[in-house]
C-alpha cells in the first residue's frame, strides 16, 4: 500500500470530467481545477474529457503512484454510475477504495442548471466539501454476505410463470406465491393472443402444469406476502395462505363437491367471467386452473352463513378433504432474491360515465369479449349479448383510460393490437360489421403492422377519432341500438354510428394496492404506481432494492411477449447474484462505541432492521452488522453519540458542511 | 519545604453556587489548603486584582474561573488570570458552556435591561434609569463595566485548559479534579474531567428504562406525581440523563427530580440540545403533524429545557436576526 498514513500526510488528487460536453458546456472546469489546485493538502488537480475512460482512469492510478496521492476526489456524473468504477481504479493502484470521494457536479449540477458562472460556483462549493471531508476518510474493508439461493416469484401469472420455471430448470428453488386460487393471470383469460391469432390456453397451460409438477417449485396460490424483512440474499418473508376450506393434500380435483353443492345452478358473482357467468360456492375459477383444487368461499357458502347446511359436498367427497374448520395459516420463508411480477388491472370505464358502461348492457369491456370469445367461457364461445341476440354491428372503442389527461396519460401499449385482435374474433364469429374508432394506430413490433394491414384487409372498419358519446337510439323501428358519436377526424365530420354492442378497449393499470406492496418491498414506484426499474435502459428489471427484480406490466403495460423476455431477464438477474454465491455490502453500517455507550436504550426500538439489540451482561447496546443497512437512525439518536457510522463519521460530514458552505476561514485549518 | 503550588479561583456571571460548592468539600478543604496556596479568592478572601497583576506569567498553576463571561470586566478578569496561569480551568456549568446566564441569549440586552430597570413588577424606576459606562460626579470620572450583548462561555474568550463540569460542580468531581491536577499527570488539553458516559450509566433507574420507549406525552415535574423508582422517561417526564455526562452520581435522580443536563454533552456531541432533541424526536409516537404539535406542546419551553446550561456553546450560539 501507497502511504496512507495519518492526517499530516494527506494528499489529494483532485479530477473533473467533461464528460464530452456534458458537464464542460456548462461548467468552467478549467476554473475548478484551479480552484481546487489551491486547496490545502490538494497534490494534483487536473481535467480530463472522460474520466471514467480507460485513460483516465489510469491518470489517477499513474498520479496515485507517481505523487504518492493517498486520497482521491473526482467530480464526473453520479456517483450510481461510476463510483464503483474510480473505487476499483484507485484500489488498483493499491490505495483503499474508500479513501475515494466523488462529486456529481452533473446530474446535480451542469444537466439541471443554465447558468454557467452559478453552475460553475456551485461545481467549486461541491468540490471543496469533497476535498475537505475526504481527509477524514478511513480504510474500510467491503463485507462479504452469502446469497441465500432460494428465490421468492410473487404474482402467477405469465410473466412468475416464466420467470419461475427459467429459474427452477436452472436447479434453483422458487416459492411461487400467487392471490388468486388459480395461476394464470389474464393471459388464462385471452381466448387468441395477437399477432399470430394462436391459442391463449393451449401455450399458456403446458407452463401452468409444468410449474404445478416442477420439483423445485412451491406453488402457494389463493395466498399473500404480508411481510418481508432482512435484505439481498437474506430476505425473511411471510406469506399468509388463505384457507380454501379444502384439504389440499386431499382434494383429487374430482369437482364431485360442486356437482352435489346444494346450489343446483351457480348464483353467485364469477370473478373469473367478470360476473358474465354465476357460480356456486364452492368452485374452480376455471376448467384449466392450476392447482385443480376447489375452492369453498365463505361469504357465499350456507354452512358458513348459517351453519345449517345439508352438506351434501361433504357427503360426496370421498377423499374427505372438506374442511370447515380450516384457518388462515402464515408460512415463513427465507429467500436470496425477490422477482415482483404482480401485473396490472384494467382501467374501470365507469369512470368515464358518457360511454355508458354498467348502464347500457351492451356495452363491454374487452376483457369480457375476451371471456366471451372464450370457448371455455360463460358463453362457449358463442358471441351473444346479455339478451340471447348476435350483434351484427359491432362499434370497438379505443384508449379508454389511455392517452387521456382526464384519466391517465400513459398508452397502455396492447389495446390497438388487442382490438384489432378481437375485431378479426367478432367478425369471424358473427359476421358483424365492426367498427374501430382509434385515435392513432400504434402497432410496433414483430408481425404487429402486417398483423394490422391484414386485419384492415378483412373489412374491418377503421374512424379515426375520440368516442364523445354513446346514447340509446330512440328513434322510430329501432330495436335497443346504441348510437356511437364521433368526430371522423380524417373526414372533418360528426359521425353517428348505430351498432348492436359497444367494446371499450380499457387500458392498463397498476394494481389498486402497488402502494401498498411498494412500500413492502422497499422498491419505488412513479407517480401513476408502476414500480420504477433501476435505469430505463441498463437496468430494466433490477430495482432500486438490491436482489429485488421486476416482471411484466407491473413496471409499466406491455404485451406478451415483451413480458415474457423480461422475466427471463428477472430470472437470469436472479440467477447471477445465486451464482455469485455472495454480495459485497457497502461497510457503511453503525457501530456501537462499547466503553462509551451508557445503556440508555434509546437507539433500541428506532432501527427499521432490527439489528440493535441490548445486551443485558453488559448493559450496553450492540448493532448486528450484517443487519445494519447504513440508514443512520441510530446514529442520530444516540444522545451520547455513542454510535459511530463508517463513511458518515461527524468529522466527515462536518467538514463537508463547512466545506459546502464556503467558511473561507477554515481554508487555513484544513 | 517547597513552595505550595499557588491556586487562583474567580467568579463571573455567576450565581455563587460554584463558591458554596467548594466550601461543600467538608473536611476535604483541609487536603485543599494543605496541598496549595490560595491566592486569589475574591469571594472569600480579601485579595485584589493589583494582587494578581504582581504575579509573574505563568506563576500561577491553577486559575479556577466560574460564571459565563457576559460583561467587560469579567473578560479583564479571564485574561489576565489566563495569562499568569499555567492552567486554566473552566469551573461549573455557566465557564464551562455559557450556564443558565446564556438563555439570555435568546434575548436582545435592551430587552433584558427593559426588563430588569422597568418592566419588572417589583421595580419601580420612573426615571427610567439605565447602566452608564461612565459616571461623572463631583469632578470625578467612574468607568462602569460594559454588559455585553452576547453571553460566553469561558473557552469563547480565553483559551481553556480543562473543565470541571456541574451547576455546581459536586465535591466528588472537585476532589478527583484537584487530585488529577496536583498528580502532574495531567491528562489531553480540553478534558473534561469527568466521565465521558452518559448519566444512564450511573443512573439507580437504569434497569426500569423499557427498550421499546415511545412518547404519547410529555409531562412536566411539577405537575404530577414522579413514580420514585421509575425511569423519568418511562414516566413521559424530560430527563437529560442520557445525554448528559455522568459523575454527579445521578444526585437529582435521588431527589426524585430528573437531569437538567447541567454536565454538559459527552466529547463526542458537538450540540447537546440538538443532539437531544434528535434523539427524543424519534421516539415521539405520532404520526401526523397535529398529533406531533400535540405531544411537544408539553415542552413549553424547549430552549430553556435542551439548552438550559448550554445555549452559548450551542451551535447558533445565541437567536440571530435581534
Amino acid at each position: 500500500m501507497t502511504n496512507q498514513g495519518n492526517n499530516k500526510d494527506i494528499r489529494i488528487g483532485f479530477y473533473i470530467c467533461h464528460c464530452g460536453t456534458n458537464i464542460a458546456s456548462t461548467v468552467d472546469v478549467q476554473k475548478v481545477v484551479e480552484f481546487a489546485s489551491k486547496l490545502p493538502k490538494v497534490v494534483v488537480s487536473r481535467d480530463y474529457k472522460y474520466m471514467c475512460s480507460d485513460p483516465g482512469q489510469e491518470l489517477i492510478q499513474k498520479d496515485i503512484k507517481e505523487l504518492g496521492l493517498n486520497r482521491i476526489v473526482v467530480a464526473a456524473c453520479s456517483p450510481f454510475l461510476h463510483e464503483k468504477t474510480f473505487r476499483n481504479a484507485s484500489s488498483q493502484a493499491g490505495l483503499n477504495q474508500f479513501y475515494f470521494q466523488m462529486v456529481n457536479t452533473r446530474e446535480q449540477n451542469s444537466w439541471v442548471h443554465l447558468d454557467p458562472y452559478a453552475s460553475t460556483e456551485k461545481a467549486i462549493d461541491l468540490v471543496r466539501a469533497a476535498i475537505y471531508r475526504v481527509v477524514y476518510h478511513k480504510p474500510l474493508e467491503q463485507k462479504r454476505v452469502p446469497i441465500h439461493p432460494d428465490v421468492l416469484v410473487v404474482g402467477g401469472g405469465i410473466a412468475g410463470i416464466h420467470a419461475a420455471l427459467t429459474l427452477a430448470n436452472a436447479g434453483k428453488k422458487v416459492y411461487l406465491v400467487e392471490r388468486e386460487p388459480s395461476i394464470g393471470g389474464h393471459m388464462a383469460m385471452f381466448d387468441k393472443t395477437f399477432p399470430t391469432l394462436d391459442c391463449a390456453a393451449c401455450i399458456l397451460t403446458p407452463k401452468m402444469t409444468a410449474v404445478k409438477n416442477h420439483p423445485n417449485i412451491t406453488l402457494w396460490t389463493y395466498s399473500e406476502v404480508i411481510g418481508v424483512d432482512g435484505y439481498v440474499g437474506n430476505f425473511k418473508v411471510k406469506v399468509r395462505r388463505k384457507p380454501r376450506y379444502i384439504n389440499e393434500d386431499l382434494c383429487i380435483g374430482c369437482l364431485d363437491c360442486i356437482e352435489a353443492c346444494v346450489y343446483k345452478e351457480g348464483r353467485f358473482y364469477d370473478e373469473f367471467n367478470l360476473g358474465l357467468s354465476k357460480r356456486k360456492p364452492v368452485y374452480i375459477p376455471f376448467p384449466q386452473a392450476v392447482p385443480l383444487l376447489v375452492v369453498i368461499d365463505p361469504e357465499t357458502c350456507i354452512q358458513f352463513k348459517s351453519g345449517k347446511c345439508k352438506q351434501t359436498c361433504v357427503e360426496v367427497c370421498e377423499p374427505n378433504a372438506i374442511d370447515f374448520t380450516q384457518k388462515e395459516r402464515i408460512e415463513e420463508i427465507e429467500v436470496g432474491t425477490i422477482i415482483i411480477a404482480t401485473g396490472f388491472q384494467t382501467f374501470d370505464p365507469k369512470k368515464i360515465p358518457y360511454y355508458g358502461y354498467g348502464t347500457y348492457p351492451n356495452v363491454y369491456t374487452a376483457l369480457e369479449v375476451e371471456r366471451l370469445i372464450n370457448a371455455s367461457g360463460p358463453t362457449q364461445g358463442q358471441i351473444v349479448l346479455r339478451d340471447g341476440t348476435r350483434p351484427k354491428s359491432i362499434a370497438i372503442i379505443h384508449c379508454v383510460g389511455s392517452r387521456d389527461k382526464n384519466t391517465n396519460q400513459w398508452c397502455s401499449r396492447v389495446c390497438c393490437l388487442y382490438s384489432i385482435k378481437l375485431a378479426h374474433l367478432l367478425k369471424e364469429r358473427t359476421e358483424a360489421e365492426i367498427y374501430n374508432f382509434y385515435i392513432d394506430i400504434r402497432t410496433p413490433g414483430k408481425m404487429m403492422d402486417e398483423f394490422f394491414i391484414r386485419m384492415k384487409e378483412e373489412g374491418i372498419k377503421f374512424i379515426r377519432g375520440r368516442v364523445a358519446d354513446i346514447y340509446p337510439d330512440t328513434s322510430n323501428g329501432c330495436c335497443g341500438k346504441l348510437v356511437v358519436k364521433a368526430e371522423d377526424t380524417l373526414v372533418g365530420e360528426i359521425i353517428k354510428v348505430p351498432v348492436d354492442m359497444v367494446v371499450l378497449s380499457i387500458g392498463l393499470e397498476p394494481r389498486a394496492d402497488a402502494q401498498e406492496i411498494r412500500r413492502m418491498f422497499n422498491i419505488t414506484c412513479s407517480t401513476e404506481g408502476f414500480y420504477i426499474e433501476r435505469h430505463p435502459k441498463l437496468a430494466p428489471v433490477n430495482t432500486f432494492t438490491d436482489g429485488i427484480f421486476l416482471a411484466g406490466c407491473c413496471q409499466g403495460p406491455k404485451d406478451i411477449p415483451d413480458t415474457v423476455a423480461q422475466a427471463g431477464a428477472a430470472a437470469a438477474e436472479a440467477l447471477t447474484l445465486i451464482d455469485t454465491g455472495y454480495i459485497e455490502i457497502e461497510p457503511n453500517t453503525a457501530f456501537v462505541l462499547e466503553d462509551d455507550c451508557s445503556g440508555c436504550k434509546s437507539c433500541i426500538p428506532l432501527c427499521p432492521y432490527t439489528a440493535i439489540s441490548f445486551l443485558e451482561d453488559k448493559k450496553k447496546a450492540f448493532i448486528n452488522e450484517v443487519l445494519c443497512k447504513g440508514c443512520g437512525t441510530c446514529v442520530a439518536a444516540c444522545p451520547s453519540g455513542s454510535i459511530v457510522q463508517n463513511l458518515f463519521e461527524d468529522e466527515e460530514i462536518f467538514s463537508e458542511i463547512v466545506g459546502v458552505l464556503n467558511y473561507t476561514y477554515h481554508e487555513e485549518e484544513v | 519545604m517547597a513552595e505550595k503550588p499557588k491556586v487562583a479561583m474567580y467568579w463571573c456571571a455567576s450565581c455563587g453556587g460554584c463558591e458554596e460548592s467548594v466550601v461543600d468539600l467538608a473536611e476535604d478543604i483541609l487536603f485543599v489548603v494543605e496541598n496549595v496556596d490560595i491566592i486569589f479568592w475574591p469571594v472569600a478572601m480579601d485579595f485584589k486584582r493589583s494582587d494578581v497583576e504582581k504575579f509573574a506569567d505563568g506563576e500561577i498553576l491553577v486559575s479556577m474561573i466560574n460564571g459565563a463571561i457576559r460583561s467587560s470586566e469579567q473578560y479583564e478578569m479571564a485574561q489576565l488570570l489566563r495569562k499568569k496561569s499555567k492552567i486554566m480551568i473552566a469551573y461549573g456549568a455557566c465557564s464551562h458552556m455559557g450556564g443558565i446566564p446564556s438563555l439570555a441569549n435568546e434575548f436582545r440586552k435592551e430587552l433584558i435591561q427593559n426588563y430588569v430597570y422597568s418592566e419588572a413588577p417589583t421595580v419601580s424606576n420612573p426615571d427610567e434609569t439605565r447602566p452608564q459606562p461612565i459616571l461623572k460626579e463631583n469632578g470625578r470620572e467612574v468607568e462602569l463595566p460594559v454588559l455585553w450583548e452576547t453571553v460566553r462561555a469561558l473557552d469563547q474568550v480565553v483559551d481553556v485548559d480543562y473543565y470541571i463540569p456541574g451547576c455546581p460542580p459536586t465535591p466528588k468531581i472537585l476532589k478527583n479534579a484537584l487530585v488529577t491536577l496536583l498528580s502532574g499527570n495531567l491528562p489531553p488539553k480540553g478534558t473534561v474531567l469527568s466521565p465521558d458516559v452518559a448519566l444512564c450509566d450511573e443512573c439507580p433507574r437504569k434497569d426500569t428504562k423499557p427498550t421499546d420507549l415511545q412518547f404519547k406525552e410529555f409531562k412536566r415535574p411539577h405537575l404530577v406525581e414522579i413514580d420514585p423508582e421509575l425511569c423519568f422517561l418511562a414516566q413521559g417526564l424530560i430527563c437529560m440523563g442520557p445525554a448528559t455526562r455522568s459523575g454527579c452520581e445521578a444526585l437529582c435522580i435521588g431527589g426524585n427530580m430528573p437531569c437538567s443536563g447541567c454536565f454538559g454533552p459527552t466529547s463526542r456531541v458537538r450540540d447537546h440540545g440538538a443532539k437531544f432533541l434528535s434523539s427524543i424526536a424519534s421516539s415521539v409516537d405520532a404520526k401526523t403533524e397535529p398529533e406531533i404539535d400535540e405531544i411537544l406542546n408539553g415542552i413549553p419551553d424547549p430552549v430553556g429545557t435542551f439548552y438550559r446550561y448550554g445555549l452559548a456553546k450551542s451551535t447558533l450560539h445565541r437567536r440571530l436576526n435581534l
